[in-house]
């Protein structure tokens, strides 16, 4: 009986807590938009940061790509060739790769690779006293480290996932065309009649840029929540991975709903 | 304007539930250096942390520049720290960006200075503390006491009115010790600056300081300046200046007693 | 304003990103051929628009001219309306007909344009006369069906 109450309560008490860490996290996101005038006036603060979270994540980001609609390439041809209809390989590999995984794969490399390494920078800065002695020097630790990395991020990660897709189609393209044979014009004026650039590919890039928002948000604010020590960073940052991975495919899940139903 | 520039009156604080000062009374005049010593875990960085508004004082009343801290709003406590530096007790240099950049941050972030004015003064700072030379190093290319030395060529960047120091000269060699301590004591001097120093450096402290706080257990134990406590016959006072273990300071933090937590009594 | 390389890299990411965007609106989809600047819309009403859709193409001589925008529904004819934007560059006569069609067995349907007689051009608002509904397979079977058991009595009454 005991013991019943005393996991129910354990329970309770963890629900409470996570209601309450949410309830922190957005007031965090709210303060980090409002202080977000700083960003844009010294833009070369966010420069740095698209250096570091965009342009340190492109080789993972083109290679995966390439290797993604390279499979897709061949796992198509397979599938289509059964049904004689192997020229609309390019709008299979070219729709699969704007709508979703073009969108999704890149966000999911992003969180693990650009979203861990938010998250595993500001909890050691928090950690080695760095945030507090700036905020001692009178700047506002979130204006100045938070905002930027906010926005760098944001920014990069539409355009790797545009990059990614395109690297898919090429590698789609690859193996299609160049390797297997399908004829080169069906390929692209099949995808061209049926990808459409507003429902297709510019829901893709806004799936992206609600993706990078929630990675990025989720990163800084496990980073800026970390306990202090090693333990408590390490932690943090396999949480930053896990919890916007969750995220991102639930939020596919949303968008696609609202976006491609009924069309 | 008041001759104290801070102003503290039994002043408590806890973290949580536990309670780390217990009613502190202590003022600084402009222009004084004040030292701030005490056993390890004693409340000294906690002490500081109170004074620069990092936390709140959960009673008593501390007043910096006459400005009751805990009233203050985030505007009125950023305008009020622009004349305050800080030298935190590991540094607490950015580690992504070089040594130069450190000291020049707080110049970049609160003037239109142009770079090459920028460039001197951090120069300039370097100079004093003796690290002109590795203006280009990265904080891991430092050692300990190095990496100390940039950091309070950081917190004096702004030429602040009021410099806390947390342990400057904990790691320090005894020549930098000695540069440091009278680097403390110049800056104080010419420039009018005030500071708390907290250290365990009984002799350095009481070379260079104009008067000393002793904290133990959250309460001001024993204060006076440098002549009275070398004069002074108090136990507390005694043990402190000579060092011994034994005396009215325990070394330990509360325990059970060693015996029955080894299980010898069994 | 002094230039680090970093801000070179930042540059080419930034204009790879326009270029893969680029690349995707010009080369993979389709984007601006028939927005509204270069169309003007044209109705017809059909029977039965079987399974066509909106952004459907539009097509005469099995050349795309432009595309359905809209489908509606025409209470008072119990019918259906389709609004479609042609390119402003193909001109048809105002008696053309419109049928909708699809391509291959299975294959998606669309609008197939017949050019009529008539010397007048068709221009933004107007409607099509005459057109031909979507062949509905179902219906297409069913009718094969009782026309054969039509016939099957009349075989077998000379016996
Ligand atoms: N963030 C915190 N949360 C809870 N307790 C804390 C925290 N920081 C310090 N303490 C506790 O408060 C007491 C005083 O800590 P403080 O850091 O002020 O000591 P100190 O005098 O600076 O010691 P040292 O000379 O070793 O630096 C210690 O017993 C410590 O356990
Ligand atoms: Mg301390």
């Amino acid at each position: 009986m005991n013991s019943l109450l005393d996991s129910l309560r354990g329970i309770g008490a963890r629900v409470i807590d996570s209601i309450w860490r949410m309830g922190v996290a957005t007031r965090f996101f709210l303060m980090t938009l409002l202080q977000s005038g700083q960003s844009f006036r010294r833009f070369h603060l966010v420069i740095r940061e698209i250096y570091s979270a965009g342009v340190l994540s492109l080789i993972i980001i083109l290679v995966s790509g390439l290797f993604v609609g390279m499979v897709l390439g061949l796992q198509g041809y397979e599938t289509l060739q059964t049904y004689g209809s192997e020229e609309a390989l390019g709008v299979l590999v070219s729709l699969s790769l704007v709508r979703e995984l073009g969108p999704v794969v890149a966000a999911l490399l992003f969180a693990s690779r650009a979203g861990s390494a938010i998250t595993a920078e500001i909890g050691l800065m928090k950690a080695t006293e760095q945030l507090a002695a700036m905020e001692m020097m009178a700047v506002d630790p979130v204006a100045r480290v938070v905002a930027p990395r906010f926005w760098g991020a944001v920014i990069s990660m539409p355009i790797l996932a545009a990059l990614f897709s395109a690297m898919g189609i090429l590698g789609g393209y690859l193996v299609g065309v160049v390797l297997i044979g399908v004829d080169e014009g069906a390929f692209w004026s099949q995808m061209q009649a049926a990808v459409d650039f507003r429902e297709d590919i510019l829901n893709g890039v806004l799936k992206s840029v609600v993706f990078g928002v929630a990675v990025t948000a989720i990163a800084l604010f496990e980073g800026y929540d970390a306990p202090p020590t090693a333990e408590g960073v390490s932690r943090a940052t396999t949480r930053t991975v896990v919890t916007s991975s969750l995220a991102i495919l639930g939020l596919d899940f949303i968008l696609t709903a609202f976006m491609f139903r009924g069309v | 304007m008041s001759d104290n520039l801070i102003e503290i009156h039994d002043l408590s604080f806890a973290y949580g539930k536990r309670l780390v000062l217990k009613g502190i009374d202590l003022t600084a005049r402009r222009g004084q250096v004040i030292a701030i010593m005490g056993i390890s875990g004693g409340g000294k960085t906690t002490l500081l942390r109170l004074i620069g508004g990092s936390l709140k004082p959960t009673s008593g009343v501390l007043k910096v520049d006459g400005v009751d801290m805990s009233g203050l709003d985030r505007d009125a406590l950023y305008q009020l720290r622009r004349r305050m530096g800080m030298l935190f007790q590991f540094g607490a240099l950015f580690t992504d960006m070089s040594v130069f950049d450190n000291v020049a941050f707080p110049l970049r972030e609160h003037t239109d200075l142009p770079e090459e004015m920028v460039r001197d003064l951090v120069l300039m700072k370097l100079n004093a503390v003796g690290l002109r030379g590795a203006h280009d190093l990265m904080p891991s290319e430092l050692s300990g006491g190095m990496a100390r030395r940039v950091a309070l060529a950081r917190a004096i960047a702004l030429e602040p009115s009021l410099i806390l120091y947390d342990e400057p000269f904990a790691g320090l060699d005894p020549i930098s010790l000695g540069v440091t301590g009278n680097l403390i004591r110049r800056l104080t001097d010419t420039l009018g600056v005030t500071s708390i120093v907290v250290t365990h450096d009984i002799q350095e402290s009481l070379r260079m300081v104009d008067y000393v706080y002793f904290v133990s257990e959250g309460v001001i134990a024993a204060q006076g300046t440098p002549d009275e406590l070398r004069a002074s016959t108090e136990p507390f006072v005694h043990q402190f200046v000579h060092g011994e273990e034994n005396g009215p300071v325990p070394f330990h933090y509360p325990a059970p007693p060693y015996a029955d937590e080894l299980e010898l009594a069994a | 304003m002094q230039r680090a390389t970093l801000d070179l890299w930042v540059g080419i990411f930034v204009v790879a990103g326009i270029a893969a965007i680029l690349f995707l609106a010009l080369r993979v989809g389709n984007m601006g051929s028939f927005d509204s600047a270069s169309t003007y819309t044209v109705k017809a009403e059909f029977d039965n628009i079987g399974g066509l859709k909106a952004r459907a193409p539009i097509k005469s001589a099995g050349v795309v001219v432009g595309r359905v925008a809209e489908i509606g529904f025409d209470s008072a004819m119990y019918e259906a309306t389709v609004t479609m934007k042609l390119d402003t560059r193909y001109k048809f006569p105002k008696d053309s007909s419109a049928s909708i069609m699809t391509s291959g067995l299975l294959g998606e349907q669309y609008v197939a344009l017949e050019a009529g007689g008539e010397e007048k051009m068709l221009s933004e608002g107007d409607t099509l006369k005459i057109t031909q509904g979507a062949v509905v397979l179902e219906n297409l079977i069913g009718q094969f069906l009782y026309n054969k058991s039509e016939e099957a009595p009349k075989a077998a009454e000379p016996k």
